[in-house]
């Protein structure tokens, strides 16, 4: 370090990053505009901004995924070319994706040192490498066991390996992308305490987030990205999430409008004691009882893993019952009595799913044919032995403009459009039809702000026009604001009922915990 | 956020890019005429000529092509369903024999107005019936498609070794042959048709077969896209999990693609042996089946795409047995070192080039 900092300006500290008039564009799309940034050595620094707005092809440009079209990086006050990660990791910048990159048979020694080996003999670099790895766990106390297959370990700890990775090969300014999405609350704060202590060692982190909670909590500087450029930059503790939130967007967002108090209606869907395995015969669901009701949102809150997804796949079809009984309208659903997503479909039920690159939508078929994913069949869509193609377009430009899917494009590859135009052109072919029962998974996982608050309406107004609406969400926040009653889920079983008046975080919490409790000690 | 690569105009997608392949292939083809001591420029002429040159070589290039394209539009079918159907040949070969049955049953009793739409009929369900029990076990039973198809080629062919040394012989013949069937059991051929309309045409095995290649063709496109069932084949073949989530019963769709994969390819069956030849033998199918593979990876498993991959193998098949007739220090086998090149460079090397063409036009337009 001493070296490099003689060649700045004397006396003053460089930043460990500056990137000087950024400029890059993928054909049509204007990714980033002229973006200036700098980044304090030892800091913890928050980019926000909507889906789209530029700044994971920024951190790309910088970790050398792309070249820029125009400007000039900085690391440590000196120009540089990043042509590719290697050059970036050379430099001391080191990446953790969304997606992690691991090998989930190897152990986490093995992943942290894949690449890195140190030569043909396997021993001798492993004998190194675990040294490293205990240094490494001294200084930042990571808690990771590097003999632990990476496949049995939880998310969170995964994310650790990852960081492990990066610090490993040096890393000195430590991007991480979306970090806290797969995280549960208890997670997040462990991630938060390790970034706290990686800036007390002099690390430079760099946070990629639309979670303005999360700024808020851990950074000490925030800069603001819309449509590809720099909008604002301030120090957080002189900001407020109501001002990150309109910057980001460009008008004023709220996310706690008014709902009217709820006027539950008869019960629509019976649940009784369901009962599910999965395909290692691990039971998934056991004893899950309740009712929904015409004209209510009930959530349904726990820490992912803890039963939700199998409970949205046997209500909608996916998954058969073991036992118990499922009642839709006149319609009994068991183990002898199966019902195809199709028959529940036909029942007015609809369903926009928690996985919705793989089961929302068919990636590779256009908007148009996505828009009618499910109801293919529906004599809307055909004439005679054929599919009425002016039909499905009409249907498409309509929920199109209906909720707002950008860009209007129905021919364009459902791959083509970001998450949360996926997530409204989904949310558009399942409410188009007005259903009776709702079930949403995940409704606003990795939106923007923007883009909760339109989801956010849409439920509601749903509700209010008398359909019965499950709300699946590992976002207490989201569970809170927009239930009228919460069901908690733990290790299968519903854990708890609670109604909203009763209902806060703490004891939510509480009874997730329940099932995480014994998790760990397992 | 996520990256949209700069993309290339549709032209240079579909058309410049495969002739660049195309161009290649035929290049290192030159090379290695060129490397036995032969013209590449005298080969090259004798190969155009002999494909294209004059009515009977076009003749003969389309009779190739139509079978590729029956083989070539099963291959598609199965594939935009997700599945490799590897067993065209089998299934065309057992095609061959639902024709061949039927034709030996039937034709001293049926008019032939009659004998052709049965012969059509039974080379596709034929075919069908083949690529059903593969289908089952891939639905149903897990067994993977691509083993399945191939031991079923084999099965295909021992079959019919047995049938025509023990029971479809013609009695007195030394080659496993069956009898000739009767005037009436054959598909009209393209050199009397068009001569009934007053074109004249040199006499080639081009047969009706063709017309019905193209509406197959203008069939499985319509299918594709255009039919609620097509719809949910391609929403399996792309996502299994959402067409699940969608009601598609998958495993139906599964065995009905592979179903209609093997009517296509029986069809094939119909071409040789109600079209050119008039009775069952062996290896009437020569291939065709697995070429259908290189035809529909070249044609991009679209029916025009696979049209014209069809055409070019046609071509290729018809002015490299000219090419082998001509100069005889190129062997039969070397037509096939050039197939394999075109196969090579438009199927194995298909996107080589693009990275280099999208250089090129980003600059362009940059």
């Amino acid at each position: 370090m001493a070296a490099l900092a003689a060649e700045p300006p004397a006396g003053i500290v460089p930043p460990a990053v500056s990137l000087i008039g950024i400029d890059k564009r993928f054909g049509a799309v204007h990714a980033n505009r002229a973006v200036d940034l700098t980044i304090a050595r030892g800091s913890i620094a928050g980019i926000v901004g909507e889906n789209g707005a530029g700044k994971s092809t920024l951190m790309s440009i910088l970790y050398g995924f792309y070249a820029a079209d125009a400007g000039e990086i900085r690391i440590r006050g000196r120009p540089v070319s990043i042509r590719n990660s290697s050059d970036a990791i050379a430099l001391g910048i080191g990446m953790v994706h969304q997606h992690f990159m691991l090998v989930d048979t190897f152990t986490v020694l093995e992943n942290v040192m894949l690449g890195a080996e140190g030569g043909a003999v396997l021993a001798a670099g492993l004998r190194a490498g675990r040294a490293t790895l205990e240094r490494l766990e001294r200084d930042y106390g990571l808690g990771v066991d590097p003999d632990a297959l990476v496949g049995d370990l939880p998310v969170g700890a995964q994310q650790r390996v990852e960081i492990l990775k990066a610090l490993y090969r040096g890393a000195e300014i430590l991007i991480l992308d979306e970090p806290t999405g797969v995280l549960t609350p208890a997670e997040t704060e462990q991630l938060f305490r390790i970034l706290r202590t990686l800036k007390a060692r002099g690390t430079t982190v760099i946070l990629i987030t639309h979670k303005l909670r999360e700024i808020m909590a851990v950074t000490d500087r925030v800069v603001v990205m819309r449509a590809g450029a720099v909008v604002a930059e301030r120090d957080t503790a002189a900001t407020t999430i109501e001002e990150l939130a309109e910057l980001m967007v460009g008008r004023k967002v709220r996310l706690d409008f008014a709902i009217a108090p709820c006027r539950p209606g008869p019960v629509l869907l019976k649940a009784e004691h369901l009962r599910v395995r999965d395909g290692r015969g691990v039971v998934r669901l056991d004893e899950v009882s309740f009712e929904l009701r015409a004209g209510e949102i009930v959530g349904v809150a726990g820490v992912s893993g803890n039963g939700q997804t199998e409970l949205l796949e046997v209500l909608s079809g996916i998954r058969p019952l073991e036992s118990g009984r499922l009642t839709v309208g006149d319609r009994v659903v068991t183990a002898e009595a199966p019902a195809d997503p199709a028959a529940m479909r036909a029942l007015g039920l609809a369903h926009v799913p928690e996985d919705r690159h793989r089961l929302g939508l068919v990636t590779a078929f256009a908007a148009t044919e996505s828009s009618v994913l499910g109801y293919q069949r529906d004599p809307a869509y055909v004439r005679g032995p054929f599919s009425d193609q002016p039909a499905m377009s009409r249907h498409c430009a309509g929920v199109m403009e209906r909720y707002d899917v950008r860009p209007r494009d129905p021919k364009l590859r459902s791959a083509g459009f970001s998450g949360g135009n996926q997530q409204k052109l989904i949310l558009g072919r399942e409410l188009n039809r007005e259903p009776k029962i709702l079930l949403a998974g995940q409704p606003t996982r990795g939106l923007d702000i923007g883009a909760i608050e339109f989801v956010h309406r849409r439920l509601i107004e749903r509700r209010d026009a008398g359909c019965a609406v499950l709300l699946v969400s590992v976002e207490l926040e989201e569970i809170l604001s927009l239930s009228d009653r919460i069901l908690v889920m733990c290790g299968g079983r519903i854990a708890g009922q609670l109604d909203r008046a009763e209902a806060d975080e703490r004891k939510i919490g509480l009874l997730m915990a329940g099932a995480q409790g014994t998790a760990q000690a397992a | 956020m996520s990256a949209r690569p700069a993309g290339l105009p549709r032209w240079v997608d579909v058309g410049l890019i495969p002739a660049c392949n195309v161009a290649l292939a035929l290049g290192v083809a030159g090379l290695i005429v060129l490397a036995i001591g032969e013209s590449p420029w005298r080969a090259i002429r004798i190969m155009v000529t002999g494909a294209l040159g004059q009515g009977e070589a076009i003749g003969y290039t389309l009779y190739y092509a139509t079978n590729y394209v029956f083989t070539g539009l099963a291959v598609a079918v199965a594939f935009h369903a997700g599945l490799f159907n590897i067993g065209g040949e089998g299934q065309a070969y057992i095609g061959g024999l639902g024709v061949g049955l039927a034709m030996l049953a039937l034709d001293r009793l049926l008019p032939g107005w009659l004998l052709a739409p049965i012969g059509l009929a039974l080379a596709a369900l034929f075919g069908a019936a083949w690529a059903a029990i593969p289908a089952w076990l891939q639905a149903y039973r897990g067994s993977h498609i691509v083993i399945t198809t191939i031991m079923f080629n084999f099965l295909a062919a021992a079959l019919i070794v047995y049938l025509m040394v023990n029971v479809l012989i013609a009695p007195g013949s030394m080659a496993a042959e069956s009898r000739e069937f009767a005037p009436a059991a054959r598909l009209p051929m393209m050199h009397e048709v068009l001569g009934m309309v007053g074109i004249k045409v040199g006499h080639t095995p081009l047969n009706l077969s063709i017309v019905i290649a193209v509406a197959a063709g203008i069939g499985v496109w319509l299918f594709l896209w255009h039919t609620p069932l097509g719809y949910e084949l391609r929403a399996v073949g792309h996502s299994e999990r959402a067409a699940v989530y969608a009601g598609i019963r998958s495993r139906r769709v599964v065995v009905a693609s592979l179903c209609l994969s093997g009517a296509l390819a029986g069809l094939a069956g119909l071409n040789e042996i109600l079209g050119v030849h008039h009775r069952l033998f062996l290896n009437f199918v020569a291939g065709a089946g697995f070429t259908g593979i290189a035809v529909a990876l070249m044609g991009r498993n679209h029916p025009i795409g696979v049209g014209l991959a069809a055409l070019l193998f046609g071509a290729l098949q018809q002015g490299g047995a000219e090419l082998a007739f001509e100069i005889p220090s190129i062997t039969r086998e070397m037509v096939v070192v050039i197939q394999g090149l075109v196969i090579l460079f438009s199927g194995a090397l298909a996107y080589w080039l693009r990275p280099s063409f999208e250089r090129l036009f980003a600059r362009g337009s940059g």
